[in-house]
């Protein structure tokens, strides 16, 4: 499937330092259903930034929006639902070809993981 | 995975690579491991250059020194374990490790907790809104997954995190609309902080944020002065466009292995709060349990290193792979180069600190 994406600028193509973003495949993920292009290997979190994407989930309590805190996996305010398991912390896991990423309410809902 | 090696490193960062290539090199059998699925902890999202002498890898960026210290632990024999995740320690120098969904229990003689830092919070009203987050997080995102997490941002706190991070921002592209420091003066570097004024950021000294608003994420900021008890000045606020706040207010020890040791703890404000009562050596209240890096007080990539060597040594002198009087020889040569890099304004208040932990475990010892 094609994804059609609004470029948001937001990935950092060239840098004084690190020079030219390292060649990646290109892969597609769903993100709430939608597909995203996305590179394989990156963080989740990173291939959501990307696209522009904020909110990640709804706190249990308060259903307050949370999004990334700390990105090193320390913190837990980045997790979401993948591929039916609710709870992942995106900023260290990493994109594969495919993968059902839900923003998750509350304490997220376990779905089928081969679905 | 080695079944039992005789000395089990916890953290793969620039504490627990050197102390592995040191050990390695005494002819210890190391392992070291770590949650995250890349070695070198936080070094390698650090691309400026490091200040120091040249032993201390002065000019050189953390990045390359994470290559050095892999190339080095390659060479030396050292196991790395990645994705393996240590949940728990237990008496007898064993640790319960977790990988691909099973666990295990290993055992060794010795053992290195380098687990490293946490980055510190801040609460104000719009805190938990996404848009703000750590520093830390934030130069992950443009150095390690290139990606921007945001356009016009905000840093909170003037140490060399703030301004380092900040000032990398602004090379990933970024709009830094200030920094906001709540104390008169500014904490870290005047050379990091004059990059930054060079490039038009204004620093303010004397606030701190005191809102951050939006609806599903961070859309402005309120910031105001505060007074020199570091209340808010009523009258004082201004409103700034911004839709991420970057908080580079400090670090605490990742202890919780260690407090699940039940190692001695003790409370040092200059070094992030609660951290394991330690020797000049590295070796905590559990004569087989040492500590270097971050955990063992907040320091910098450079101290980190410098550190792992002395309790690499410390371990391997313990075990008796190393000769008593070459490894003292040994010790007092790094710990020299560790208090080298504890001197100046900005390294005097560790330095002081780190006496302080000294006399505090010789308290101990005589109790």
């Amino acid at each position: 499937m094609k994804t059609e994406q609004r470029e948001t600028g937001l990935r950092i193509r060239q840098h004084p330092i690190l020079g030219e973003q390292p060649q990646g495949r290109q892969v597609t993920i769903y993100f709430d259903g939608k597909p995203l292009s996305a590179i394989e290997g990156e963080p989740i979190a990173a291939a959501l930034t990307a696209a522009g994407v904020r909110v990640f989930r709804h706190t249990a309590r308060e259903d307050h929006p949370r999004g990334i805190f700390c990105a090193i996996g320390r913190c837990t305010d980045c997790a979401m639902t993948v591929n039916g398991v609710p709870g992942v912390r995106t900023c260290i896991t990493r994109v594969e070809e495919g993968m059902r990423v839900e923003t998750q309410h509350r304490l997220g809902k376990w779905g089928d993981p081969h679905a | 995975m080695r079944e039992n090696p005789q000395v089990a490193i916890v953290g793969a960062g620039p504490a627990g690579l050197s102390a592995a290539a040191v050990l390695a090199r005494c002819g210890a059998r190391v392992t070291v491991y770590d949650e995250n699925d890349r070695p070198g902890g936080q070094l390698f999202k650090q691309i400026h250059k490091f200040f120091g002498s040249g032993h201390h890898g002065a000019g050189v960026r953390g990045v390359e020194l994470g290559h050095q210290l892999l190339a080095e632990c390659e060479a030396a024999g050292v196991e790395i374990c990645l994705s393996h995740t240590v949940y728990g320690i237990f008496p007898g120098g064993r640790l319960g490790v977790t990988h691909a969904g099973h666990s295990r229990i290993v055992q060794a003689e010795k053992l290195l907790i380098a687990t490293g830092a946490t980055e510190k919070a801040l609460a104000f009203p719009g805190w938990d809104l996404p848009g703000v987050m750590g520093a830390g997080a934030a130069q992950t995102m443009v150095n390690l997954n290139r990606v921007l997490p945001g356009r016009r941002i905000i840093m909170v706190g003037s140490g060399n995190v703030g301004f380092v991070v900040g000032f990398q921002l602004l090379q990933a592209g970024a709009h830094l609309a200030a920094v906001v420091e709540a104390k008169p003066q500014i904490s870290g570097y005047a050379v990091h902080a004059n990059k930054l004024m060079r490039a038009g950021v204004p620093i303010l000294t004397g606030h701190t944020v005191l809102e951050a608003r939006g609806g599903d994420s961070v859309e402005e900021v309120t910031i105001g002065r505060v007074d020199e008890r570091y209340r808010p000045i009523p009258g004082t606020e201004q409103t700034i466009a911004a839709d991420t706040v970057c908080l580079a207010v400090g670090l605490t020890p990742s202890i919780e292995l260690l407090r699940m040791a039940n190692v001695g703890l003790t409370h040092l404000p200059p070094m992030g709060g609660y951290l394991p009562l330690h020797s000049g050596n590295l070796c905590t209240t559990d004569p087989d349990i040492y500590v270097a890096g971050d955990v063992a007080g907040i320091e910098e990539a450079s101290t980190a290193m410098e550190e792992g060597r002395l309790a690499g040594t410390a371990i391997a002198a313990a075990l008796g792979l190393l000769e008593e009087a070459e490894a003292g020889r040994q010790m007092e040569e790094i710990r020299r180069r560790a208090a080298q890099l504890r001197t100046g304004p900005h390294g005097e208040a560790r330095g002081a600190a780190k006496a302080e932990l000294e006399r505090r475990y010789a308290q101990w010892q005589n109790s």
